[in-house]
C-alpha cells in the first residue's frame, strides 16, 4: 500500500529546491501517493519564462550548480511524468505575485488554500523544505 | 532473446540514474532486460532497492573500472 507524501515547499535555495525535487521524483519512482505545495520564493521558479537559477545557500549549492545534477525543475517534471505527483501553488503566494495558476508551468494544478492542501496531506508524512 | 537496452548515465547524480532507468522501463515490455551504466556509486544501492521493491528481476550488479553496469528484467 502506498503512502502519502506530501511536501512543503517554501526556500527558495538551490539546495532545499533541489533536496525537495530528489524527494518527490525517488518517492513517486517506489510508488508513492506525492503532493508538493509551493509557497513563498520556492514557487517564483516555475512561472513560465521564468530561468533565473536559484541561489546557493552555501557551499554545496554551489556544487549542485557545477556538478550533473539533475535540475531541480527536471526531476519535479519527471516526479509528474512518472508518477502523477501534484504540484498545487499557493493560492495566497499566487495572489501576492498578482498572477493565476495559468502563469505557471504546465505540469501545476489548481490554485490550492492552505486549508486544503491541510486536508489532502491528512494522514500522510509532511516535509517542510 | 531480444536485445538487451543500455541506458548510459554516467557523469549524473542521484537520482538522475534511477530516473532514466524508470523512464525506459515505463516503455519496456515485460521480460525486457536494461541494463544502465552509472559513475554514481550510490546508485548501486539505490538501484537494487527500487527494483526489489517494484518486484522487477535484478540479473546482475558489477563495478568494472569505474562504471557500475546494473541489469534489470522487467517483470511486469
Amino acid at each position: 500500500m502506498s503512502r502519502k507524501i506530501n511536501i512543503l515547499c517554501v526556500s527558495g535555495t538551490h539546495e532545499k529546491l533541489q533536496m525537495a525535487a530528489m524527494f518527490a521524483s525517488v518517492a513517486v519512482a517506489t510508488g508513492e501517493e506525492v503532493t508538493v505545495f509551493f509557497s513563498m520564493n520556492a514557487l517564483t521558479y516555475f512561472i513560465k519564462g521564468h530561468n533565473k537559477n536559484a541561489p546557493a545557500e552555501g557551499e554545496f549549492g554551489k556544487l549542485l550548480s557545477q556538478k550533473g545534477v539533475p535540475p531541480f525543475k527536471q526531476l519535479f517534471h519527471q516526479a509528474v511524468a512518472l508518477g502523477d505527483a501534484k504540484l498545487l501553488p499557493c493560492s495566497m503566494a499566487l495572489d501576492l505575485l498578482e498572477i493565476t495558476a495559468d502563469d505557471l508551468d504546465s505540469e501545476f494544478g489548481p490554485a490550492t488554500g492552505l486549508t486544503h492542501f491541510m486536508s489532502l496531506s491528512e494522514g500522510g508524512e509532511l516535509l517542510t523544505f | 532473446m531480444s536485445e538487451i537496452k543500455v541506458i548510459d548515465a554516467c557523469n549524473t547524480y542521484c537520482p538522475g540514474p534511477l530516473m532514466e532507468l524508470i523512464t525506459y522501463m515505463k516503455q519496456a515490455e515485460v521480460g525486457d532486460v536494461l541494463e544502465l551504466l552509472s559513475t554514481d556509486s550510490g546508485t548501486a544501492n539505490d538501484v537494487p532497492e527500487w527494483v526489489n521493491k517494484i518486484g522487477h528481476e535484478l540479473i546482475s550488479s558489477e563495478q568494472i573500472d569505474e562504471v557500475w553496469h546494473i541489469k534489470v528484467r522487467k517483470a511486469k
